[in-house]
C-alpha cells in the first residue's frame, strides 16, 4: 500500500503547492535580516536563507516553477517525439532517413549544453527554459518510439492486420502505439525527474527563473555557497526534488502494470462481448 | 538389475512455493542401463524436461525436489554436496539442450569453450587441452577442426553448434548423456546427421543416453526403450519394438492415432479431447480419465498403480493392456472421401510465375547496395479452387517469403502473381486493400500473431471493420460469435484476451480471424509447428473441415512431411529460393525424382518400429541465399552431381500435366 499511497500523496502535494501557491499568504521575498541563515525553528519551519527569506515559503513558490517546467516539457517533447519517431519508423525510406539525420544533429550536441546555449541566446525566463529543454528532450522519445515501432511493425500481428486490409491510421493507433506505451511511460517518468533536475541546473547557472523569484534549482544554487554553515538551505529543496523524482518513478512502475492487460493488477476495462 | 546406471525412485519435483505448488514431476521410477538409449516421450508441460533437470540438479529457482532418490551407479545424487555435484555434472553426466544457439557463449571461441570442459573434467590432459579438443571436434564430425577451434559460435550453423555442444558434453567422458530435445530446433536433414552422430558416439564410448523428445519419429529412430510421460507421471515403459507394435496405455495409442500421415488422408485424425489437468492438486483417480475413450468407473475412483507386463513393459492403467487388440487404431470416424479429380478443367485460383523477392544488402554511410539476398529467386506455382498446395523445404529456403510475397507483403521484386486472373503486383492502395479479403494468412506462432492488448472479439472483428463486412455493430457481433463457434471455441471467448487461451485455442482464433473476411485462399505458414501432436491433429481436422465446407484453397507452408502427406493435394519442394520439384502428393512423396527431394524424404524419421531406413546423408549446410553456388544451387551437396551441374541452373523439365523437376538427370532422359 505504501507503494501507491506514498507516491500519490507526494505528487498530490506537489500539484497542490503548484496550484495553490499564489493563493496562500506567503512571503517568499520578504527579507528578514536578523534571521539570515537561521536554522529551522518554530517561527520559520525550514529556516531562512542568506537574505533571511523563509525557505518554506520559497519552497512552495518554487514548486510551481518546477511543476510547470517538468510537466510542460515532458508532455510536449513526448508528444512531438513519439509522433516523429512513429512516423519515421512506420513510413521508412527517405522519411525515416531525413528524420533520423535531424535527430542525429540534435543528439550531436551535449543536451544540457545546447539548452544552456539556447537559454542564453533567448534570454533567461521560464518559457525559454521550457523551449530549451523541449528542444533537447524530444529526440529521446523519438529514438525510443522509432526503435520500438521498427521491431513491432514486422511482428506477425501487424502483418495480419495489413493482410486484413486495415488502414494505416488504425494500425498505428491500435496495433503499434498501445504496445509501446510501457517503455514510453518509463521514459517519461524518468523524464520528469530529469527535467526537474535540468531546470535546477539551468536555474543554478542563472538561466532559469530570475531573482527574486524562487525555483528549487535556484534555491540550491543560492544555498550551495553556505553549504557548511547553513546546510538546510540546500537540504530542503534537495529533499523536495528527491521525493518528487522518487514518487514519479514509483508511480510509473505501477502505471505500467495497470495498463497491461496481462497483469493481475490491470485496470483496463473489458468490453462486454 | 545389476547393470542399471541410473536409478530413479519415486522422484517428486515441485514448482513454486505458494499454497498450491505444481507437481511437475509426481513420483517417477525409472532405470537406465549402461549403453542403452532411453527415450522420455511426452507433450509439452508433461514434466520431461523437469525430470532431466532434477537429475542434473539444475532446477529453476522456483523448483525443488521434495521426495525420491536418484542413483548414478552407486552415488546418490540427491545427497551429494554442491561441489561434489559439480564434478558429476559434465563429468559422469553430460547434458545438451534444445537451443544450440543460446547454449554457447557468443564471445568465446568454440575451442575455448570445449577446452574449459576438458580442463575441469579431464585433468589427465595436463595444461594444454588443445590436442584433446581437436580430437573431440573430430569425434563429433566437424570438418577442419584446427580452423574451427578458433571460430566463434556465430560463424557456425545450427547443426554445427549442436555438434559443439555434444563435444562439450563428451569432454568429461560421461557415462550418461542427457539430451533434451536436441534436434527439435534443427532441420530434418541436419537432424538426421545429429541423430546418426549420437548413435555412433554411443557405440564407440558405450555411454547411456537419456533422450527427451515429443517426436515419435525420433523415438523410432534411436530408442532402445521408451517411457511415455503424461501429467508428471510415467504412464508406460516399453522396449521400442513392443511400444510401436502394441502401445498399451490409451494415451500412447491416442498419440499414434493423432500423427498425420498418408494412410489417414481420407479421415479425421484422432484427437485427445480436453486438456491436461492442472497439476496443483491431488488426484483421486487416473489423470487421463477425463480424456480417455476407454474410461471405466474405477478410473475416477482409484489411482491406477504400476502394472508390470511381460517383456520389460509396464503400464499405469487399469486396462492392463487387456483391451489390447484395439491397438493401433480403428479409424475414429470415416469422413467423406476427399474431393478428387478436380484438378483438370478448373482455372487456377492463384498463378505465380517466376516470382522473385530480393532483399538489398546496404553498406556504408550512403547505404549503397552491395548485394542482394535472393530469398525467392524465380518460383512458379499454381493452386486451383478447393485444393491444397504444400510448399516444403528447410529453414531459409524462402518458403515463408513466397507466402508473404503472394500477399504483397513484401512486394515481389519481379514476376507475376495472378489471383483469379487479376495481377496483384499491379494493384496498390485502396484497390489492393479491398482485394485482401480474398486471401488470408495464418502464422506459426499464434500468440505473436495477435495483438496482446486486444480482446479476442475485437481481433476477429478487425477484418470485418476493415473490409466493411456486416452492417452494424450488432451484426458483426453476431458474426464473431458464429465464427468462434465454428472453429470450436466456447461462447465466452470473445470477451477474453489471447493470453488466456492455450496454444491450440489461439490458433483457432487466428483461423476465425482469417475466415471473418470470407477468403478464397488461406496461406498457412507452419500453422502447427509450434503445437503438440494431439493439438496439431485438432487444427488439421479443422482446416480439413473448413476446406470441405467452403471450398477454401490452402497454400500450406511446412517442413513436416507427414502433414503434407495427410492433407496436401500438390507439393512443391523448395531449395535456396527455387522450386526444385513440383507434382501431386503421390508423385512427389512416392517417387521423388530430384536428388534433394530424395534426401529430404529419406531424412524424415518415420514413426514405425522397423523405421530405420537408409538415410541419404547430405553433407554440409544450405549455402547463403546472398551468394548461391553457380549452376544448380544444390550441386555442392548433391550425391549425384556432375560437371554439368556447375555450369547453369537446370531448366525445369515437365514430365506430366502436374509434374516438373529441375535437374539435369532428367534432362538427359528426355
Amino acid at each position: 500500500m505504501m507503494r501507491i499511497y506514498l507516491p500519490v500523496g507526494i505528487l498530490l502535494l506537489w500539484c497542490l503547492m503548484a496550484l495553490a501557491g499564489p493563493l496562500l499568504p506567503l512571503e517568499p521575498d520578504r527579507i528578514d535580516l536578523p534571521h539570515i541563515l537561521a536554522g529551522p525553528g518554530v517561527e520559520y519551519l525550514l529556516g531562512n536563507d542568506d537574505l533571511g527569506r523563509p525557505i518554506l515559503d520559497r519552497l512552495v513558490m518554487g514548486a510551481r516553477t518546477s511543476f510547470v517546467v517538468a510537466v510542460g516539457v515532458v508532455l510536449v517533447s513526448s508528444l512531438v517525439g513519439v509522433l516523429a519517431g512513429a512516423v519515421a519508423a512506420y513510413a521508412g525510406g527517405w522519411v525515416d532517413l531525413l528524420l533520423m539525420r535531424i535527430i542525429d544533429v540534435f543528439l550531436a550536441f551535449p543536451g544540457i549544453l545546447l539548452a544552456i546555449a539556447l537559454a542564453g541566446v533567448m534570454g533567461p525566463g521560464i518559457d525559454n527554459v521550457i523551449i530549451a529543454l523541449f528542444v533537447v528532450g524530444w529526440v529521446g522519445y523519438a529514438r525510443l518510439a522509432r526503435a520500438q515501432i521498427l521491431s513491432l511493425k514486422r511482428r506477425d500481428h501487424v502483418i495480419a492486420a495489413v493482410a486484413l486490409g486495415t488502414g494505416h491510421v488504425r494500425i498505428i493507433t491500435r496495433h503499434l502505439l498501445p504496445l509501446i506505451a510501457a517503455p514510453l511511460i518509463i521514459e517519461a517518468t524518468f523524464g520528469i525527474a530529469g527535467i526537474v533536475i535540468a531546470e535546477a541546473g539551468l536555474s543554478f547557472l542563472g538561466l532559469g527563473v530570475q531573482p527574486p523569484a524562487a525555483s528549487w534549482g535556484s534555491m540550491i544554487r543560492d544555498g550551495a555557497r553556505y553549504m557548511l554553515v547553513a546546510p538546510h538551505m540546500v537540504l530542503a529543496p534537495g529533499l523536495a526534488i528527491l521525493l518528487v523524482v522518487l514518487a514519479v518513478n514509483l508511480l510509473g512502475d505501477r502505471l505500467r502494470d495497470w495498463l497491461d492487460v496481462r497483469s493481475a493488477r490491470s485496470v483496463i476495462e473489458r468490453k462486454n462481448w | 538389475m545389476s547393470d542399471a546406471l541410473l536409478r530413479i525412485k519415486n522422484l517428486k519435483t515441485w514448482l513454486g512455493n505458494g499454497e498450491a505448488p505444481v507437481c511437475a514431476v509426481d513420483g517417477i521410477d525409472l532405470e537406465i542401463h549402461k549403453g542403452e538409449t532411453f527415450v522420455l516421450l511426452g507433450e509439452s508441460g508433461c514434466g520431461k524436461s523437469m525430470t532431466a533437470l532434477s537429475i542434473m540438479r539444475l532446477l529453476p529457482p522456483a523448483g525443488r525436489i521434495v521426495a525420491g532418490s536418484i542413483f548414478l551407479g552407486e552415488t546418490s545424487l540427491l545427497d551429494l554436496p554442491e561441489n561434489a555435484m559439480r564434478r558429476e555434472r559434465g563429468g559422469r553426466m553430460g547434458m545438451i539442450f534444445q537451443e544450440p544457439m543460446t547454449s554457447l557463449n557468443p564471445v568465446l571461441t568454440v575451442g575455448t569453450q570445449i577446452a574449459e570442459a576438458v580442463l575441469i573434467h579431464d585433468p589427465g590432459q595436463g595444461r594444454d587441452p588443445r590436442g584433446r579438443v581437436i580430437e573431440l571436434l573430430k569425434a563429433v564430425g566437424i570438418p577442419d577442426p584446427e580452423q574451427r577451434y578458433r571460430e566463434y559460435p556465430h560463424q557456425l550453423s545450427g547443426g554445427m553448434k549442436q555438434r559443439v555442444m555434444i563435444a562439450i558434453a563428451l569432454a568429461g567422458r560421461p557415462e550418461l548423456l542427457i539430451a533434451d530435445e536436441p534436434t527439435t530446433a534443427l532441420d530434418v536433414t541436419i537432424q538426421a546427421q545429429v541423430l546418426a552422430l549420437m548413435k555412433e558416439l554411443q557405440q564407440k564410448t558405450g555411454m547411456a543416453v537419456l533422450l527427451i523428445t515429443h517426436d515419435l519419429g525420433v523415438v523410432a529412430e534411436v530408442a532402445d526403450r521408451v517411457a511415455v510421460m503424461y501429467a508428471g507421471q510415467i504412464v508406460e515403459v516399453a522396449p521400442c519394438e513392443a511400444f510401436f507394435r502394441a502401445p498399451k496405455h490409451p494415451y500412447s495409442r491416442k498419440l499414434f492415432q493423432s500423427i498425420p500421415g498418408r494412410e489417414k488422408r481420407a479421415r479425421r485424425l484422432a484427437v485427445i479431447r480436453g486438456t491436461v489437468p492442472p497439476l496443483d492438486r491431488e488426484f483421486d483417480g487416473c489423470r487421463f480419465a477425463d480424456r480417455c475413450d476407454a474410461v471405466m468407473d474405477i478410473c475416477r475412483r482409484q489411482v491406477p498403480g504400476w502394472t508390470p507386463l511381460a517383456g520389460g513393459q509396464g503400464v499405469r492403467c487399469f486396462l492392463e493392456g487387456g483391451a489390447g487388440p484395439d491397438s493401433t487404431g480403428s479409424p475414429p470416424e470415416a469422413a467423406a472421401e476427399k474431393t478428387g479429380g478436380r484438378q483438370g478443367g478448373h482455372p487456377p485460383l492463384l498463378e505465380v510465375e517466376n516470382l522473385k523477392v530480393h532483399f538489398p544488402i546496404h553498406k556504408g554511410v550512403f547505404r549503397r547496395v552491395v548485394g542482394h539476398v535472393r530469398a525467392v529467386d524465380g518460383v512458379s506455382l499454381g493452386i486451383s479452387a478447393g485444393r491444397t498446395l504444400a510448399v516444403v523445404g528447410e529453414s531459409g529456403c524462402g518458403k515463408t517469403t513466397v507466402g508473404k510475397a503472394i500477399l504483397q507483403l513484401p512486394r515481389p521484386t519481379a514476376g507475376s502473381v495472378r489471383f483469379e486472373g487479376d495481377e496483384l503486383t499491379r494493384l496498390s492502395g485502396e484497390a489492393l486493400r479491398r482485394r485482401r479479403s480474398d486471401f488470408q494468412i495464418i502464422f506459426q506462432d499464434p500468440m505473436a500473431s495477435m495483438n496482446p492488448r486486444m480482446l479476442v472479439g475485437d481481433i476477429v472483428e478487425e477484418g470485418m471493420l476493415a473490409q466493411g463486412i456486416g452492417a452494424d455493430a450488432r451484426q458483426r457481433r453476431a458474426r464473431v460469435g458464429e465464427l468462434l463457434e465454428q472453429v470450436g471455441l466456447p461462447a465466452g471467448a470473445a470477451g477474453r484476451y489471447p493470453h488466456e487461451f492455450s496454444g491450440g485455442q489461439r490458433q483457432r482464433i487466428c483461423v476465425a480471424r482469417a475466415l471473418a473476411v470470407q477468403p478464397k485462399l488461406i496461406i498457412c505458414d507452419e500453422p502447427t509447428s509450434a503445437l503438440d501432436v494431439s493439438v496439431q491433429a485438432q487444427i488439421l481436422n479443422l482446416l480439413q473441415e473448413l476446406q470441405q465446407a467452403y471450398g477454401l484453397s490452402y497454400l500450406f507452408i511446412t517442413h513436416d512431411i507427414s502433414v503434407v502427406a495427410y492433407l496436401a493435394h500438390e507439393v512443391a519442394v523448395m531449395y535456396l529460393g527455387r522450386v526444385v520439384e513440383r507434382g501431386t502428393v503421390t508423385e512427389v512423396l512416392e517417387h521423388p525424382l530430384h536428388p534433394y527431394t530424395q534426401a529430404l524424404l529419406s531424412a524424415v524419421p518415420v514413426a514405425e518400429p522397423g523405421g530405420r531406413r537408409q538415410v541419404i546423408r547430405l553433407e554440409g549446410d544450405m549455402p547463403s541465399p546472398s551468394n548461391p553456388p553457380a549452376g544448380c544451387h544444390f550441386h555442392p551437396r548433391c550425391p549425384q552431381a556432375m560437371d554439368k551441374c556447375q555450369k547453369a541452373y537446370p531448366e525445369a523439365v515437365r514430365l506430366s500435366e502436374t509434374r516438373t523437376v529441375s535437374c539435369v538427370l532428367l534432362d538427359q532422359d528426355s
